[in-house]
């Protein structure tokens, strides 16, 4: 199903100096001025907007989960709902019924997510395409009854109602700031990790096994390991990315965690485009904004426009915004240092 | 006893309406071999403009026969321009697309029509029979599903343009270098498909009331059974849906609470589906190097 | 002549009296109120399973529309803003935030859902905020004590449970129950509610319950269910496309239970003639507002009132569609509290007309059911009247029950 998405992968072996710098350097001080605007961000735009772009950086850690899984591995997953709603309840639960402080919360939110997911991700090597996807979407169905079901621990249908963060005093942040410098941290270390994964030797045998999973095997790679590690790491981002939601939104319920989330990863992770990294914060800033902006046009039929605006990204991009618009990037690149290297007559090394 | 026997009878019931999308859903990944998440949506799309015609006074039977032609048109026309544009993209691309037309239809439908649910004539007379095991209009739905099979079948394997569709989902670059319009058979493929969604609709309508959600767990279920019987197979739809709907409704009377019937029964589908993962009548495509 | 002093003296009058007069017209304004309009922020699932509802958010804009026209509350304009949140509580709280803190509007009003009012209460309550007349029939909106800036409207589904659980023990002593329910907040309340109205006979008296999830989509193997366990009493809490499949169902399989059904699936022409009119007679309902489908009412003056907004400020709304009644009706009652209001267009102010409502009486309530909180009782609407369908109408008996929470 997801054959097709070349995965973009930072051209490292372009060579060439840039006005004194590599390559590397030109990344690594792009990266970090990213960074700091991030950062400096928040204080320049109102709480309100603060915490609208914390939910995007959420979304954006979720959706890249679902990157690696379906992107990578070529696993389809309708179901990343389903392990998001299980990194919220875990958190929700550790610190109402445990009075775990909510830092603490995510790394066991992630593990357990993790586990789950290499539990499902076992049974899930038998199953391909469609099946598969039944298979997820399974997942995503059963979830809301499983926490209905389980009310003394889940809160059932009333769900659970948190504490508000207080910040660190001294810091002289408020709740909404501290909040969004949080999740940042964690988006970059997920990103800087994804990055580690998918662009060495695993992420390697992760497209490998996705394109030609019988020459990867004859190659001596262990599909089912991969695979299942595939599912693993996926849910554990994506149950990190809930993990924070419920501390951000300080509420969970059955309601919040439907089959449509799910299906929202899924639109995002191809709209931003699926085999990248970048592809997710494009995905992350579609689920959050464009619904609203569906709203702001029409009263009458709002999710009518969401399903416009899927289809025309679909139609103008269709490998992801990110996906697409990449090659042209690398060509462009290419481009200044073919000609860099007519202008300095070298060879560009 | 007795309460055996009609759990069984309501779940052949409501599961010849899970058969009937799955043959939609059948036919559309025979032709296309793709899964069409908006089958559903334009089904209950149909049966709207159905209730239209009825409602401006038609009989039943010709608003039946006018809205399975305007539904085959729109699949033709769906085909033509919206699932054209991304065809020899990745297929996650043309599943976005087909979710977004579900997201479309449905809310289309809320606007144009309102949520309020709808009254729907049935072509069969509703008396309880079999001593109050099983209605005729339910009967009728199970009747109607196994004619469409019988038909379907018929098509794809005595009739030139049923090969032709075969051979052009099949292998698309040979079909056409024998002259098989390729672009045309997808069209028509989705046509059909258009039009026995539209049947299902019509006929599901009096037994679970048309509202703009009337097929959105249907969908579910159906997907469910065609996949259990084998994506490929149009017997193993209809099979796989009798099957959901009997089992989902046993599941819930004797083996867990209902409020657990759903995820039960999704992990038995999926249990079957482990030690059969083509489903009960698939068969799989075995690669060789 | 001594013109010119009177004159300034005439002049220096007017000005004091004008700016005296300004001054008490200016009256006090909280955030979103001013001389000129009256911001009001709500949330509705306009997308999403639960959008059929949206149209309450609709019939409101279209209400507040007529009010405008009419020359506003007091002279000001409502600007009434409602957004989308799907249903989904993370998006409630998003949209809720957006209306307090960027659009600053006075208070919120109607937001519906038990989960979206759940996550949104703590900020609303922490920032001093209105969280008025909840689109809910949950029972803890009526805790002025703990929140007390929430209040519901409607009576709760717990209150009605316990109308029916008191109905059963004074007619039907030795009934065997069966409930059918939505599992959700909603259908499990009447669950809680008619056991907490049975007392201690609850165990002996409910033989079976059964609950269905709002993707299913039939309840007939639930009916089939209820059936087998002997019962001579249901209890439906369903929405109407279930409702009216149950309805449905239970004739088909030949069982006669008394028939208990949720208020929220009485209407004639939505729940009933789908099922079949004929197949309806006899179920009992306990309601608190005129059935919009019922022909009884549509003579009424009140009705052909409403239909007549329908028709210039709704027209793209259901008539057959009692959220268009609703939403009538909870609109009315916020208008009168802003009237009360006068020229104090505070937060404070606002609740506490709120909660000083004495036996306002809206048109499409039933005869004898009116409005009313005080500081201490935050359920504007609790009471009830049993009906019973009769095949072409619901006929009110019995007398007008006030459910306070027991």
């Amino acid at each position: 199903m997801t054959k097709g998405f070349a995965v973009v992968v930072p051209d490292r072996t372009a060579g060439g100096q840039y006005a004194g710098l590599s390559l590397g350097a030109w990344r690594l001080i792009g990266a970090l001025v990213l960074i700091a605007l991030a950062a400096a961000l928040p204080f320049f735009v109102s709480n309100y907007h603060v915490f609208e772009l914390t939910m995007v950086m959420i979304y954006t850690i979720a959706v890249l989960g679902l990157n690696i899984l379906t992107g990578y591995n070529g696993q389809i997953s309708l179901g990343h709902g389903a392990f998001f709603a299980a990194g919220a309840y875990t958190t929700a639960i550790l610190m109402q019924r445990y009075g775990v402080p909510y830092w603490a919360t995510v790394p066991p939110a992630g593990l357990i997510c993790f586990v789950f997911g290499v539990l499902f991700g076992l049974p899930a090597l038998r199953f391909e395409g469609p099946y598969l996807a039944l298979v997820t979407l399974s997942m995503a169905l059963a979830m809301p009854q499983l926490l209905k079901y389980f009310d003394n621990w889940t809160g059932g249908v009333q769900g659970i109602n948190l504490v508000k963060v207080a910040p660190p005093a001294g810091l002289g942040l408020d709740h909404d700031r501290w909040l969004y410098l949080l999740v940042l941290a964690v988006l970059i270390l997920a990103i800087r990790g994804a990055a580690n994964l998918l662009h060495g030797r695993t992420g390697r045998a992760l497209v490998a096994i996705r394109d030609h999973p019988i020459a990867a095997a004859a190659m001596g790679i262990h599909n089912a390991r991969y695979k299942t590690l595939a599912f693993g790491i996926s849910t554990l981002f994506t149950g990190v990315a809930g993990s924070l939601a419920s501390i951000v939104v300080s509420y969970v319920s059955p309601e919040g965690y439907g089959m449509f989330l799910s299906i929202a990863f899924l639109v995002g992770s191809t709209i931003g485009g699926i085999a990248t990294i970048s592809g997710a914060i494009v995905g992350g800033l579609f689920i959050e904004f464009v619904p609203n902006l569906a709203n702001d046009i029409s009263d009458a039929a709002p999710a009518a426009l969401y399903g416009l605006a899927m289809l025309l990204f679909m139609y103008a991009m269709p490998l992801g915004v990110v996906g697409s618009l990449a090659p042209l990037f690398s060509r462009l690149l290419r481009q200044i240092q073919a000609r860099g290297a007519v202008l300095s007559g070298s060879d560009g090394k | 006893m007795h309460q055996l026997l009609q759990q069984i009878f309501s779940g052949l019931a409501v599961g010849a309406i899970y058969g009937s999308v799955a043959l939609a859903l059948v036919m559309i990944y025979r032709a296309t071999d793709l899964i069409n998440f908006a089958q559903g949506e334009m089904a209950m799309f149909s049966t709207y403009i159905a209730w239209t015609l009825v409602n401006a006074g038609l009989p039943f039977w010709a608003a039946f026969v006018i809205t399975l032609a305007v539904s085959f048109l729109g699949g033709m026309t769906i085909e033509r321009i919206l699932i054209r544009p991304v065809e020899n993209a990745p297929v996650l691309a043309s599943v976005i697309v087909t979710i977004a037309l579900a997201l479309i239809f449905n809310s289309l439908a809320g606007w144009i029509y309102s949520y309020t649910v709808q009254d729907f004539p049935s072509p069969f007379p509703d008396r309880p029979i079999l001593g109050a095991l099983i209605t005729t209009n339910d009967l009728g739905v199970i009747v109607v599903t196994l004619l469409m099979l019988a038909l379907l079948f018929l098509f794809f394997r005595f009739t030139s343009t049923g090969l032709a569709m075969r051979a052009a989902a099949q292998n698309p670059i040979s079909a056409r270098l024998c002259g098989i319009p390729v672009g045309r058979m997808l069209a028509i493929g989705w046509g059909l498909a258009a039009a026995i969604g539209a049947t299902a609709g019509i006929m599901v309508a009096p037994v679970l009331f048309l509202d703009p959600y009337m097929m959105g767990g249907v969908l579910l279920y159906a997907f469910a059974g065609a996949l259990l019987g084998g994506i490929g197979s149009p017997v193993g739809a209809v099979v796989g849906g009798l099957i959901v709907g009997v089992t989902e409704n046993l599941v819930g009377t004797y083996l867990i609470a209902s409020q657990l019937k759903l995820t039960v029964a999704l992990v038995l589908i999926i249990l079957v589906l482990v030690f059969k993962p083509h489903g009960l009548f698939g068969t799989g495509i075995v690669q060789r190097v | 002549m001594a013109m010119k002093p009177s004159i300034v003296t005439g002049l220096t009058m007017t000005g004091l009296v004008l700016a005296g007069g300004l001054a008490l017209a200016a009256g006090q304004y909280g955030p979103g109120a001013s001389d000129t309009e009256i911001k009001i922020g709500n949330t509705m699932p306009y997308s999403g399973p639960a959008s059929s509802y949206g149209a309450i958010g609709k019939a409101e804009t279209a209400y507040f529309n007529m009010i405008n026209d009419q020359g506003g509350v007091n002279g000001r304009k409502i600007n009434f803003i409602s957004r989308d949140d799907s249903y989904s509580p993370p998006k409630t709280v998003e949209q809720i935030r957006k209306l307090v803190e960027e659009d600053q509007v006075l208070l919120t009003f109607n937001v519906l859902g038990t989960p979206p009012n759940t996550a949104v209460q703590g900020y609303l309550n922490d920032n001093k905020v209105p969280q008025l007349f909840v689109a809910t029939g949950a029972d803890k909106w009526n805790d002025p004590k703990a929140h007390p800036w929430t209040m519901g409207w409607q009576p709760s589904y717990r209150i009605e449970a316990r109308i029916y659980a008191r109905y059963i023990l004074q007619n039907l002593p030795k009934a065997k129950i069966a409930v059918l329910y939505q599992n959700d907040d909603f259908g499990k309340d009447y669950l809680i509610g008619l056991r907490e109205g049975l007392g201690d006979k609850a165990d002996k008296m409910i033989v079976a319950t059964q609950s269905y999830e709002t993707t299913d989509p039939t309840v007939d193997s639930q009916v089939v269910s209820l059936q087998a366990s002997g019962a001579d009493v249901l209890l439906t809490a369903a929405i109407p496309k279930f409702a009216a499949q149950v309805i449905r169902k239970v004739y088909d399989t030949g069982w006669k239970p008394t028939h208990l059904l949720s208020n929220v699936s009485t209407s004639v022409k939505a729940a009933l003639q789908p099922a079949g009119l004929d197949k309806s007679i006899g179920i009992i309902s306990a309601g608190y507002g005129k059935e919009i489908t019922d022909p009884k009412w549509q003579s009424t003056p009140e009705y052909k009132e409403w239909l007549a907004w329908m028709q210039k400020y709704n027209p793209q709304g259901n008539i057959a569609d009692a959220n268009n009644a609703y939403g009538y009706g909870v609109s009315q009652t916020l208008i009168a509290v802003l009237k009360a209001c006068g020229n104090t267009l505070t937060r404070e102010n606002v609740m506490k007309q709120a909660a000083s409502i004495h036996d306002l009486k809206l048109p499409l309530l039933l005869p004898g059911i009116s409005v009313s909180t005080s500081p201490t009782d935050f359920a504007p609407i609790k009471q009830m009247q049993l009906e019973k369908f009769d095949g072409t109408t619901w006929e009110m008996f019995g007398p007008v029950i006030s459910g306070a929470a027991s």
